[in-house]
């Protein structure tokens, strides 16, 4: 007989007690569990999504004589015909350390066009890539299918008189206009939009780029250190972060957190006074045993190591059921939140996990072990 | 000299704002190998004065000698260490741990004793054979009778061997016939050299015991050697 012997004991042959002790503490860590589990998978499906709205960093050539001014942002000097991005360059993208954080490479040719007497700007876009990217872009009629097919902005539509069905000539070529943009209020409203190989061929620039966009994975993906990546590949393309899209997805995602964070939190603060309080009530319940094992000779330090054994025993059942509970909660719930993939294997939250189920257990066990243990063995057996 | 050796022992209780005296001044000396009957009404502080002679409650004011040992005045947890090495109790009730076997309920005392673990299984065998119960040893107090479960404290409080038995009301909640066996169980372990105080209020006790005290407002208003207590006086 040892002191841990009476606590596995306890344990063993009062299996009621041990699960409802158990089921409290699991009760709190699964919910924990769950909610930080849901957190981290709804912020990964926000992250994607995120992604989804636009790039975050622009390529274009290292040249100065042309001010081009797209989408609101400064693509810097571009001498359009004579400084291009070869587009023969952009598979080195694919070799930077982090190219497994790019989710998408928008190649675009952009060139002065005459249609019937007026210039308008024609862009060349490789359609499945430019349309996913621009999920903003609303389409009267249909995207691009076909080299022949155009989509107009809503200002050079509406100034060229076009309509989905028209037809056009460009440079001799005809075109079908398959769609119309609706109106955005940036300078995609005064473009002609064709296939990139087409619009290659009209300006002369067959194997050329005027601009890459690219789109980041993540939100919090070393963007500055892909910038320096790609421009290490790429020696003749300035390459730049375009910092108001990632300062604002990273404040979206932060806020998603903090608040996720702060109900985690509460839940936390409820949990944990709720275990404290049922451990603490099944300690004072024992106050007469306690005062047996004072009477017959334990010392504090003794009372405390069994119940603190006890306590540990429960809190790691307690931990690793809660962690797995708050997982299996987390696999039916998620669908429910909107989530595609189910939550991964966090080491850090199952830890964090059993840590937490063992300290709120270890701690709500100590303090009325304390105060029981401080008591007079006789006031303790005259208890209940 | 006297094993137990108590002076100007009092105890008093805030009960509100108003002090109770429990005990109110008791000097005794008990000589080795005595069974020491402490008799009383109810609340003349019977169970209080076995309490402070097992270090179970402090006084607030005396002295509590046993083996020359002055009890309160132990630093620390040695209070806790004497009556692990010296005490014995049989508490009212039983005061069994439910969750442990007759066994283990004897070893409890040896647990946090530096014995290898047959030793200390042999030392409770040991105490259980002496009680009658060799062959409950696997049992948990639940499917023992109140007899049987009284012989386990019994043993439990003699399995260290101590200088000292104390027991409170020991057949308080037993039939006759099973008060009288665990009597005859006492009186054997005195025969055989051990010190016992006990508080009863069971008349039927009084032949057991070689010197009785009778308790009143917290003062020995009586003390008998092999004397019969008068009836009228117990409560």
């Amino acid at each position: 007989m040892q002191l841990n012997s009476i606590a596995w004991n306890n344990l063993r042959r009062r299996k009621g007690r041990l699960a409802f002790l158990v089921a409290g503490l699991l009760l709190g860590v699964a919910t924990v569990v769950t909610l930080m589990s849901l957190v981290a998978a709804l912020t990964a499906e926000a992250e994607h999504k995120l992604e989804q709205f636009g790039a975050n960093i622009l390529l274009t050539p290292r040249s100065d004589s042309l001010s081009l001014s797209y989408g609101g942002v400064d693509l810097g000097g571009v001498t359009v015909a004579a400084h291009d991005i070869a587009q023969a360059d952009l598979a080195r993208i694919a070799e930077i350390p982090n190219h497994r954080n790019i989710a998408a490479v928008a190649p675009k040719v952009l060139g002065a066009v005459a249609v019937n007497g007026a210039r308008v700007l024609l862009m060349g876009v490789d359609p499945d890539v430019e349309f996913g990217l621009k999920r903003w872009w609303s389409v009267t009629g249909k995207p691009l299918h076909s080299a022949n097919d155009l989509v107009a902005g809503s200002a050079a539509a509406g100034r060229l008189g076009l309509a989905p069905g028209a037809a056009i000539e460009i440079a001799g070529r005809s075109f079908t206009v398959s769609g119309v943009l609706a109106e955005t209020g940036s300078q995609d409203d005064q473009l002609l939009i064709v296939a990139l190989p087409v619009a290659q061929q009209l300006l002369g620039k067959v194997g050329r780029l005027s601009l890459v966009e690219v789109a980041a994975l993540c939100g919090d993906c070393p963007v500055a250190d892909m910038v320096g990546q790609i421009g290490a590949v790429l020696p003749g393309v300035e390459v730049r972060a375009i910092q108001q899209v990632v300062r604002s997805r990273m404040h979206a995602l932060e806020q998603f957190r903090a608040l996720s964070l702060a109900v985690a939190g509460v839940v936390v603060l409820i949990g944990g006074l709720v275990v404290f309080v049922t451990m603490m009530n099944s300690v004072a319940e024992r106050t007469r045993e306690i005062g047996i094992f004072r009477a017959i000779g334990f010392r504090r330090r003794h009372i405390i190591q069994i119940l603190l054994s006890e306590a540990l025993v429960v809190g790691l059942l307690a931990g690793v059921l809660g962690y797995l509970a708050g997982i299996g909660v987390t696999w039916v719930a998620l669908p429910f939140f909107g989530g595609q993939h189910g939550p991964s294997w966090d080491p850090g939250l199952a830890g964090g996990a059993v840590l937490l189920a063992l300290v709120v257990g270890g701690v709500a066990a100590l303090y009325p072990a304390w105060q029981a243990s401080t008591l007079e063995p006789s006031e303790a057996l005259r208890t209940l | 000299m006297a094993l137990i050796e108590v002076s100007a022992l009092h105890k008093n209780y805030l009960n509100g704002s108003d002090c109770v005296i429990a005990l109110g001044g008791i000097d005794l000396q008990v000589e080795e190998g005595t069974f020491l009957g402490v008799l009383g009404p109810s609340g003349s502080g019977k169970s209080t004065f076995l309490a402070l002679l097992g270090g179970l409650s402090a006084p607030s004011s005396g002295q509590v000698r046993i083996d020359d040992i002055d009890l309160y005045a132990l630093p620390g947890e040695r209070l806790a260490d004497f009556r692990r090495e010296f005490l014995g109790f049989v508490f009212q009730s039983f005061n069994l741990v439910p969750y442990l076997t007759a066994l283990e309920n004897v070893m409890l005392p040896l647990a946090v004793k530096a014995l290898a673990r047959r030793e200390k299984r042999e030392q409770a065998e040991h105490a259980l054979t002496r009680v009658g119960l060799a062959g409950r040893l696997g049992h948990l107090p639940s499917q023992l009778s109140g007899g049987e479960q009284e012989r386990v404290a019994i043993a439990r409080a003699l399995v260290n061997r101590p200088s000292l038995v104390l027991a409170d009301e020991p057949t308080g909640s037993l039939d006759s016939e099973t008060s009288r066996d665990i009597m005859g169980l006492f009186a054997e372990l005195n025969a055989g050299g051990q010190t016992i105080v006990m508080v009863t209020h069971n008349l039927e006790n009084l032949d057991y015991f070689n010197r009785t005290i009778h308790l009143r407002d917290g003062r020995i208003v009586d003390d008998r050697h092999r004397f019969a207590v008068p009836r009228l006086a117990v409560g």
